[in-house]
């Protein structure tokens, strides 16, 4: 019997917890000296209040679906893959070697084959902390953040070396080829003179993000190999017993994880900035991990959970932008919405939980 | 006899967690220097009961009684300080201390070791001799076996001064002969006047050592009788609420050709022990051959490797076919194909996913099943869901609700849970490890119904159990196991649990 109804633990937990959140940044702006009620009025209309702050918003969840939903897959088999960032440094890789030294005849062609060199690198990536992980026990969590560093060192390398343009100062690739730029919303939603969404990076990845929440929907719910990845990860004893090999699981899991955070680069480097660059990735795969803490690890529990950080980061730029409260404040908002809502689940839930059961009881 | 006060008298005891309500207004009166049992089914409450006695929980309602005096236990400590000792389960001793270390520790008289240490052996020896506790103080725990462990425990309660002695299924551990040695011990300490609370679920345990019995049943003391004046079947029938058949009904079996055949079995575990030395043995179709032992003595990693999931050396034949004990294609899964199905030891660490609904622990280990494929990629989860329902009808699993999960069922349903999908898959053999542990009284007799009904379609079986009265009743034919070694095989209407309690032990029967 479950202590509380279905629609409270997935919903109601979430809505107290970034209440919480709000009210505790409320203090904290006030306490500096401005008003929390018109911070909130700015960052609602900045990040939802137009097209172009929609577009945005939606392009910074873009790319926390897809590391969300990395983390996700890795928390159903038990795996706390924390390095999602590195892995999508690496499919940032794949996405620009597959942009510069591939002549598509189309975007479509350049989206495919991007996605794949995106998800092949990212899964590589992460098949090295898995194989460790599996064969020899070495912790994933110590072994993926290690990875982060040396992603990032790789990437310095290349960037002022072998991939660099010759006589630029800059550590960045070229620009993509114009075959590989992929339509962005401004392109896709423009019907007669009104254009929506101009100038906003949003783009047609927002919509593969999408197709791959409902895949891995599928994957995790419906599927045999997504039954053997939950059986793992609920028990690795009953596992064994069933005869679930519990090394296939980490490193299938661990591959389907690191591929889809590396996807997060068809968003960033080929929808975006259409070349590749230093520090592409801007913190996104640890987002991730709150993402998916506050999903729940359900691929539509982090679409929302995206969305939300989508709107904290766009609303939080537009603070930034036209108040003078300062940038590092708003890292203080988003990381209080991350603590309320990833790390002191259990606070908001025992209380709750004690009072369904007193209602429950009080019924009966 | 009015005149003495109750050692202990609880009055009106609730203590509910969540919803459920684990004791309901208990009261109990156990009279000093006697041996009091308290018997009921899994999760009846005698856990909670004592542990509210011994200061672990604080109950809801109701008052507590030593002596006559109103006592109040917060914690441990207080029960320490009213004179209660516990012996616990599961032994609270620090493995790489000696007996005596464990003794003192926690009861030290000051900051040095020296003297208290002195006086606990001095101690030791006085209480070894009035009370047949012999231990050797200086052995490590680790290097005892269990039956000094649990002397241990009781030293460790005497040592400060308790008076009550409250045991949790001291017997589970044990082998025949030293639980006997046990019952002295109590009948000893019951001598000297102290009051003696024995926990259990075996009737035997009740009818041959105790002086007064009370029955819990869901969390409500349904009676308290004289021992004397009861018997097994009326004890069965309050513990459970309705009348229980205790023997298991069977015709002889008809042995069939043979099924497995296991020779030179060998297991060497990850620290370099070796749990089977040499084991070989045959399984006849329309057989139950049951593995007797004290738990421990590699007869769940002989489930492990004829189950696919531990590596051995040696040959295991099924139907006459070698199978493959060490290559890559050694698991769970090439076992179940071999026709082998097997009912875990432990269904919460291994049969079932506890967080799992019930309908997919019904298609765990057979998700590759056909009849559970919709398509090449997709898992047919409506008609593995209608399979389950069917299934609990068979089995009789309450409340049938294929979407509730595993961990809501009691233990009883969840084993029902488990044999259900195993013996369904219609198996040539059928591996089975404590099948009735942790689970209620009336669930037993189901599911002893069910293995000798498996066993009358000439399927072979193999049962391996620590309690004694289970494997007599249930087998064709017997093996005992004692340090990873057969120690002899014998038929169940040609021995007695005192032979088999000797092989048990490890004293060869031959020599006996």
């Amino acid at each position: 019997m479950d202590v509380m109804p279905k629609w409270a633990d997935v919903i109601l937990i979430p809505l107290i917890s970034i209440l919480l959140a709000a009210i505790l940044s409320a203090l904290v702006i006030l306490a500096i000296g401005e008003n929390p009620w018109a911070a909130l009025k700015l960052m609602v209309s900045g990040a939802l209040g137009s097209t172009y702050g929609w577009g945005y918003t939606l392009y910074y969840a873009t790319n926390f679906i897809f590391t969300g939903l990395a983390v996700s897959i890795a928390f159903h088999a038990r795996m706390f893959n924390i390095g999602g960032e590195g892995q999508a440094v690496l499919g940032g890789l794949g996405v620009a070697l597959a942009c510069l030294f591939i002549p598509w005849p189309h975007w479509t062609l350049a989206l495919l084959g991007a996605t794949l060199m995106a998800a092949l690198f990212g899964a590589a990536w992460a098949a090295i902390p898995a194989f460790l992980q599996a064969k020899r026990g070495s912790h994933i969590v110590i072994t993926t953040i290690m990875f982060n560093f040396i992603a990032a060192a790789l990437l310095n390398y290349l960037l002022i070396g072998a991939l660099k343009v010759p006589g630029s100062m800059e550590p960045a690739t070229a620009k993509f080829p114009e075959a590989t730029h992929l339509p962005s919303f401004q392109d896709m939603f423009n019907w007669g003179d009104t254009t929506f969404f101009r100038g906003a990076p949003a783009n047609i990845t927002f919509f593969v993000g999408l197709a791959a929440c409902l895949a891995l929907w599928a994957l995790i719910w419906k599927t045999r190999l997504g039954y053997e990845i939950r059986s793992f990860g609920h028990s690795e004893s009953a596992a064994k017993y069933a005869g679930i090999s519990p090394t296939k699981i980490i490193m299938v899991a661990m591959l389907i994880s690191g591929a889809l955070a590396g996807m997060m680069a068809i968003n960033n480097v080929q929808g975006e900035a259409e070349r590749l660059v230093l520090n592409a990735v801007e913190g996104a795969g640890f987002i991730g991990i709150a993402v998916a803490l506050m999903g729940r690890s359900h691929p539509f529990g982090v679409l929302l959970a995206a969305l939300l950080f989508g709107f904290l980061y766009q609303g939080g730029a537009e603070l930034a932008l036209w108040t003078s409260i300062p940038r590092e404040l708003i890292i203080v908002i988003q990381a209080l919405v991350i603590l309320f809502t990833g790390a002191l689940d259990n606070m908001v839930r025992m209380p709750l939980e004690r009072l369904f059961l007193s209602m429950r009881r009080a019924r009966t | 006899m009015t005149d003495v006060a109750p050692a202990i008298e609880l009055k009106g005891i609730s203590k509910a967690f969540g919803p459920v309500q684990a004791n309901k207004d208990i009261s109990i009166r156990v009279m000093p220097g006697t041996i009091h049992g308290i018997i009921g089914e899994n999760g009846a409450g005698k856990s909670t009961l004592m542990s509210i006695l011994y200061g672990f929980y604080k109950a809801d309602k109701g008052e507590i009684f030593i002596a006559g005096k109103k006592t109040s236990i917060p914690d441990s400590q207080a029960a320490i300080a009213a004179g209660i000792g516990m012996v616990f389960q599961h032994f609270k001793l620090v493995e790489n201390f000696t007996v005596l270390e464990n003794v003192v520790l926690g009861a030290e008289d000051s900051g040095l070791l020296r003297p208290s240490l002195a006086r606990a052996r001095r101690e030791l020896k006085s209480l070894a001799e009035e009370y047949e506790l012999n231990v050797d103080p200086d052995a490590l725990i680790e290097e005892v076996g269990v039956g000094m462990q649990q002397r241990v425990e009781i030293l460790k309660a005497l040592y400060r001064k308790a008076d009550i002695l409250i045991l949790d299924e001291p017997t589970g551990v044990l082998t025949p002969a030293e639980a006997d040695h046990l019952f002295r011990i109590l009948e000893n300490l019951k001598r000297e006047g102290k009051t003696i609370i024995l926990i259990t679920h075996k009737l035997r345990e009740i009818m041959e050592i105790t002086d007064t019995v009370s029955v819990m049943r869901r969390g409500e003391m349904t009676a308290t009788v004289k021992t004397s004046e009861t018997s097994p079947p009326e004890l069965a029938e309050l513990m459970v609420g309705r009348k229980v058949l205790l023997r298991v009904d069977k015709a002889p079996a008809t042995i069939g050709r043979k099924i497995l055949e296991v020779k030179n079995l060998n297991v060497t575990d990850s620290k370099g022990v070796h749990r089977l030395k040499g084991v070989s043995f045959d399984v006849h179709a329309g057989e139950i051959l049951g593995i007797a032992g004290v738990a421990g003595n590699g007869q769940s990693e002989l489930l492990e490797v004829l189950g696919g999931y531990e590596k051995a050396t040696g040959s295991i034949r099924v139907n006459g076919e070698e199978i493959d004990l060490t290559g890559a294609h050694s698991d769970g899964q090439s076992r179940r194909a071999r026709g082998i199905s097997h009912v875990p030891e432990d269904r919460q660490r291994e049969g079932l996913i506890m967080d799992f609904q019930a309908w997919e622990n019904t298609a765990f280990g057979y998700h590759h099943d056909a009849a559970y494929q919709r398509s090449k990629l997709f898992m047919d989860n409506a008609a593995i869901r209608k399979d389950t329902e069917e299934k609990m009808a068979r089995f009789d699993v309450r409340p049938p609700d294929p979407t509730l999960a595993a961990k809501s069922f009691s233990g009883g349903n969840q084993q029902k849970i488990v044999l259900a999908r195993e013996i369904e898959h219609n198996p040539d053999l059928l591996l089975i490890g404590q099948p009735t542990r942790g689970v209620d009284i009336g669930a037993i007799e189901f599911i002893h119904q069910q293995i000798v009904a498996l066993r009358d379609q000439g399927k072979a079986i193999l049962l391996v159990s620590v309690e004694l009265e289970e494997i007599l009743s249930l087998s064709d034919r017997i093996a005992v196991m004692f340090d990873g070694k057969i120690m002899g095989e014998r038929m169940p209407q040609e021995t007695d649990e005192k032979e088999l309690g000797l092989l048990m032990a490890g004293m060869s029967g031959e020599a006996a």
